[in-house]
């Protein structure tokens, strides 16, 4: 099989291009950006470092006491190798005190509470430093739905939704992201010892190339069958593709007037810009 | 060039602005890409940025041409109010031409038909550097308008686009999309021995990038004049239209053309007696079901 493309020297130009497009026609020169220690958001403050200058980019590291201390030194990394400020936001009083009420939550919940936690900072941010959000779901995680929405799936523009999680890994490695935050194994940092991996039941080398099969060159079941996927796996992640379908689109609007908003009332988000 | 989305008066400033930089680089002809006076993903936008032929928009174009002559791109609103995606040629304070873009794409990331209303003609019109064609970007994909271009007498074919880039692969400079404009703009040139003029956009419109990258291209294929992928550019080139002449007297393949002999089978096709038979076959089951349902 054919791998996926990955040219880098590309990629790193209309990302960065893209970046820099974006953020200037809303009027702003800034962007704010979750660092959480891993290769996304890696990839995400190096591309806008680039893009925007140094200056003009603020990484904001957000842990919870039970956050591996790993993923902050890797954030610090990351924040030095690319040349940005960074500011530490610690979210553990407001999502211990919210807890203190619901004892009974899973880890679920309280991973979930936490991206959002995570997501109020950057905008307050955003705000108070006339910044966007600039996002760090990988086309991969967007469309298995592994993700919070409105918590790490929210942002105002997102360099790397249609890169998928290997093409981040190489487009990270040709840039310059630190080696010991590319090659480290993939966690959402929730709860202790999390993995993607662990977490999804397969492994993004296993994945990408059925995604890339299936959404991109639209492989139907028999092919993908063919191709040597087992079926198990094609319908398994069929199916998670069409249950996070929600995750992917804003909220479902009851229509009753003549006009409504994204059904007939269409405009690009861009529009004026 | 990157207009703003639906601004018709900034988008006005800049080709002022363009028009000014053409003439102080003494070019004598202009092009802007497709929709560059309005932006490109308009959808509901369309008809507060469509422009009427009399309209005081047009009449300010009008009067920009009276120093160099331009193919604007603006989307065009008939007397019936229907909106065109279109290309109007502007010299010497006169419209001299408008093309309707034909083929609207509808598919994938396009939505053209849901917005515009489609162009029914593809002709060749008189300039004062000798006659041109105008086709708009998709135009240009289906190979009748090129192949009819060659035959209505054009020397030049100026092709106005918004071409996004898509399909990032490995060992090229330009992504895929780039590659393939690349190679028919040169085939087309080759083929039927004449000039492409090929203005496309830069910038991004909701996280969609266009690829840049206009080019000049000879009737031997070669490249006269290339801007920068994936940013602004404003490139200046000699287009020695004389070029024609010695292509075509080298291969005369458009003399040897049988423009008869391809309607006449244009037109076996069209009444293909097969392809009639069954269409009618079909419609009259149809009607039959409808009229005479079947009872339990």
């Amino acid at each position: 099989m054919s791998p996926i493309p990955t040219n880098t020297t590309l990629l790193r130009e209309i990302l960065t291009a893209f970046i820099r497009n974006e953020v200037h026609k809303t009027g702003l020169t800034r962007a704010v950006i979750g660092l959480s220690g891993g290769v996304d958001s890696a990839l995400s403050a190096m591309l806008a470092a680039e893009a925007l200058g140094q200056k003009n980019v603020l990484g904001i590291l957000m842990p919870y006491k039970s956050s591996n201390p790993d993923s902050q030194a890797h954030a610090e990394l990351v924040a030095q190798k690319c040349g940005i400020e960074t500011r530490l936001v610690e979210i553990t009083p407001q999502i211990d005190a919210y807890f203190a009420k619901f004892a009974d939550a899973d880890a679920r919940r309280r991973g979930n509470k936490m991206a959002r936690e995570r997501m109020t900072v950057l905008y307050d941010h955003s705000a108070r430093w006339n910044a966007l959000v600039l996002g760090t779901s990988n086309k991969t995680e967007l469309l298995l739905g592994y993700g919070t929405i409105y918590g790490d799936m929210a942002s105002a523009i997102n360099p790397l939704g249609d890169l998928y999680k290997t093409q981040v890994w190489a487009l990270a490695a040709a840039i310059g992201v630190p080696p010991a935050v590319v090659q480290k194994e993939p966690s959402a940092d929730l709860w202790t010892g999390q993995t993607d991996e662990g977490e999804m039941g397969f492994s993004y080398r296993e994945v990408d190339p059925l995604l890339y099969r299936m959404v991109d060159q639209r492989y139907t079941r028999p092919e993908l069958i063919a191709a040597g996927f087992s079926e198990r796996f094609v319908d398994d992640v069929a199916l998670r593709i069409m249950n996070s379908q929600f995750k992917r689109r804003l909220p479902v609007i009851a229509k009753v007037s003549q006009r409504t908003i994204d059904r007939d009332f269409r405009y690009s988000r861009d529009w004026g810009k | 060039m990157n207009p703003k989305l639906g601004d018709l008066q900034a988008n006005l400033a800049l080709y002022e602005a363009k028009i000014r930089q053409g003439i102080e680089n003494r070019a004598e002809l202009l092009l802007f890409p497709e929709l560059s006076l309005t932006g490109y993903f308009l959808r509901d936008t369309v008809p507060s940025v469509a422009l009427t032929l009399n309209s005081a928009e047009m009449t300010t174009l009008k009067k920009l041409s009276r120093d160099l002559p331009f193919v604007a791109g603006l989307v065009e609103e008939s007397a019936d109010h229907r909106f065109f995606n279109a290309a109007v040629y502007f010299e010497a304070g006169e419209i001299r031409h408008v093309h309707r873009k034909v083929y609207l794409p509808t598919y994938g990331m396009f939505d053209e038909q849901r917005y515009f209303a489609r162009g029914d003609r593809v002709r060749a019109f008189d300039s004062k550097f000798g006659r041109m064609m105008l086709l708009i970007c998709e135009d240009l994909w289906h190979p009748s308008t090129i192949y009819l271009a060659a035959l209505d007498g054009a020397l030049a074919v100026i092709c106005p686009s918004a071409s996004p880039l898509r399909g990032v692969v490995d060992g090229q400079v330009q992504d895929d999309n780039a590659r393939y404009w690349e190679m028919i703009n040169r085939a087309y040139a080759e083929t039927y021995s004449l000039f492409m003029l090929y203005a496309n956009r830069s910038g991004f419109e909701d996280g969609v990038g266009f690829w840049g990258g206009s080019e000049i291209i000879d009737p031997f294929g070669q490249r006269v004049a290339k801007a920068k992928y994936y940013d602004e550019d404003f490139i200046i080139a000699e287009v020695a239209l004389e070029a024609v002449r010695r292509k075509r007297t080298m291969a005369p393949l458009l003399r040897d053309e049988d423009m008869d002999m391809t309607i006449n089978e244009l037109m076996r096709i069209r009444e293909r007696p097969a392809a009639t038979k069954l269409v009618q076959k079909l419609k009259s089951s149809r009607v039959q079901s409808l009229r005479k349902p079947k009872r339990k």
